[in-house]
């Protein structure tokens, strides 16, 4: 997908945070599904940060197998 | 102090206003208990011993009331106000996934994350989105510097946008993303490392009869030295190869100077004509399709003339005869009044922008309530800072706090014109003139009571299309005897003018 692409197509949004944000995108006429978002690992910023660490190995994993 | 329990941050605005307004209650604050904002209400003497040992996942309430009992009463009600149903329970129709992932598998052909998670999270969902291969809207702030020169690179890498950290305001295909107001959709696209300014280009432009094909935020410290300009640089090409865009705007702070190279061979290499307002820079001559201008206004009038090939220069006032009888007649009417300028904004970079206007026209601003010297006395403040938000809403969301101010203007000898932005669009304020016209009115009978008056200068940001309409908020305004002008930098001229009018003949030459 390049920039371009994202300017030509309908917009559709996953939006995650602020619900005001996705009520307004639906108002407008925007496809957008609202995630009922919490913070990971109960808001501990440590696990958070290993949480994503491992988020960059499972990608790494991910990209290889499919090489 | 709540255990483990998460409301986005509006809904806690919601709350904390609701708390505000009760009888006896001083201030209310209500946070996720990570480290900065604990740091913050120690700082504002709002963090009791209960709070202390707050976790991020934890919900910190503090009330400042008159007495205990009201306190705990304030406490009760808000506690009752967060357990209520939220809306997404409510609305059983839908299943709402729990992850982006889950999202992703309900909605495989999505294209744009719109993250506004807390700052201290936002990197890593915004990572997995682009490891997703969807564009993302990054509305957070408080996002660590070193994730957000991750998230770009790989954002870049990957031939996708990642609209901040710290992006307020974006137009992608005519539709606006955050803050945004409602503008057509035209061939003028913009890449602006603020979300005001953005908005403002835009009003300008609609203004003009011209409209938007891209708005492209990439949050304020992209053209910092550890960033790079990665996605102002990118945002140039992607605009450059999109059909819809005629004329390319870019609206940034000075870029830092080791960023300056890439900039410029990013802007030399753009095949349209590009508007650069840099605000703070001074404006360079033009160079081939580039073109410079230092205000917002000037930025929108330069790109709307380069898409008919016309040749643009900016006037400081755009109706100076106009402006030459509306000054003759308010000094008419102006007592004696104080000698220094108060600024009171929600915008940054309204405030930024209006400071770069004045210091030439009536000497040095201060950007602080304390930090001017004693030579001295005008001072524009930024409402929308960090200092000045701790407990409160944004105060595009949440007039009260500057309406305190204003009408606190009233009392303080040394002010004599206070000079204000109002911004409209989605996500501000449903009647922003209002609690401002309310405040001048207690502002100037305070003043009167001093044997003292004061005027009041103001410019809109907002479009007739806006849901609070421009048309009817600008009348408000002027009803209550505010002086509108068209743009910020015009407002901020003229606000110079009523303090200094020995400064009319560079501004006013010419006009009849």
């Amino acid at each position: 997908m390049t920039s371009p692409d994202l300017f030509a197509g309908p917009l559709r949004v996953v939006n995650l945070g602020l619900e005001l944000f996705a009520e307004t995108l639906e108002a407008d006429g925007v496809t957008v599904i609202h995630v009922d978002w919490r913070p990971p690992a109960g808001g501990d910023l440590r696990l958070v940060a290993l949480l994503a660490a491992l988020d960059d190995e499972a990608d790494v994993a991910d990209t290889s197998s499919r090489g | 102090m709540l255990p483990a329990f998460y409301r986005d941050s509006v809904e806690l605005m919601r709350v904390a206003a609701e708390i505000r307004r009760r009888e006896g209650v001083r201030e209310a604050a209500l946070f996720m208990g990570t480290p900065a904002n604990l740091a913050l209400l120690a700082e504002v003497d709002l963090l009791g011993d209960g709070a202390r040992g707050a976790r991020p996942e934890d919900l910190v309430l503090a009330v400042a009331a008159e007495s205990g009992e009201v306190a705990d009463a304030a406490l009760a009600t808000a506690q009752a106000l967060l357990l209520a149903p939220r809306r997404v329970e409510r609305d059983s129709r839908r299943a709402r996934p729990r992850s982006l992932d889950s999202a992703i598998r309900a909605l495989p052909d999505a294209n744009l994350a719109a993250i506004s998670v807390p700052g201290a999270f936002a990197a890593r969902e915004a990572m997995r989105a682009l490891r997703r291969n969807l564009h993302v809207f990054l509305f957070s702030d408080n996002v660590p510097l070193a994730e957000e020169v991750a998230l770009k690179r790989e954002a870049r890498r990957r031939g996708l946008l990642c609209m901040g950290p710290d992006c307020g305001t974006a137009y992608v295909g005519g539709v606006g993303l955050g803050f945004a107001n409602v503008v057509d959709r035209g061939r003028i696209g913009c890449v602006a490392a603020s979300g005001t300014g953005l908005q403002a280009v835009a009003c300008h432009l609609a203004a003009l009869g011209e409209g938007i094909s891209q708005g492209i935020g990439v949050g304020g410290r992209d053209l910092s030295a550890e960033v790079g300009a990665e996605m102002t640089t990118f945002a140039l090409e992607v605009l450059a190869a999109d059909p819809a865009t005629e004329v390319i705007v870019l609206v940034s702070k000075p870029p830092h100077p080791a960023v300056v190279p890439r900039l410029e061979t990013a802007l030399a290499a753009t095949e349209k004509p590009v508007v650069v307002c840099a605000l703070g820079l001074a404006a360079r001559p033009a160079r081939g399709r580039v073109q410079w201008v230092s205000t917002l206004v000037d930025a929108a009038g330069a790109a709307a003339a380069a898409t008919e090939g016309r040749p643009w220069t900016g006037r400081p006032l755009s109706d100076p005869s106009g402006v030459r009888q509306r000054l003759g007649r308010l000094r008419g009417a102006l007592g004696p009044h104080g000698p220094g300028l108060l600024g009171l904004f929600t915008g940054g970079t309204l405030a930024h922008e209006a400071r770069l206007v004045l210091e030439p026209l009536i000497g040095a601003v201060g950007d602080t309530d304390e930090g001017c010297s004693a030579s001295t006395s005008h001072r524009v403040l930024d409402l929308g800072a960090d200092t000045y938000t701790v407990g409160r809403p944004h105060p595009m969301i949440d007039p009260a706090g500057r309406a305190e101010r204003i009408a606190a203007a009233g009392d303080a000898a040394e002010t004599g014109v206070v000079l204000l932005d109002v911004v409209l669009g989605k996500g501000a304020h449903v009647d922003p003139a209002g609690p401002v016209i309310a405040a001048v009115a207690a502002a100037r009978h305070r003043a009167a009571s001093r044997g003292r008056s004061l005027a009041v200068v103001a410019s809109v940001v907002g479009t007739a299309r806006d849901p609070q309409g421009l048309e009817g908020q600008i009348v408000k305004l002027e009803s209550a005897g505010v002086e509108v002008l068209p743009s910020n930098a015009e407002a901020a001229r003229f606000a110079a003018l009523l303090l200094r009018p020995e400064r009319a003949a560079s501004l006013l030459d010419g006009a009849p």
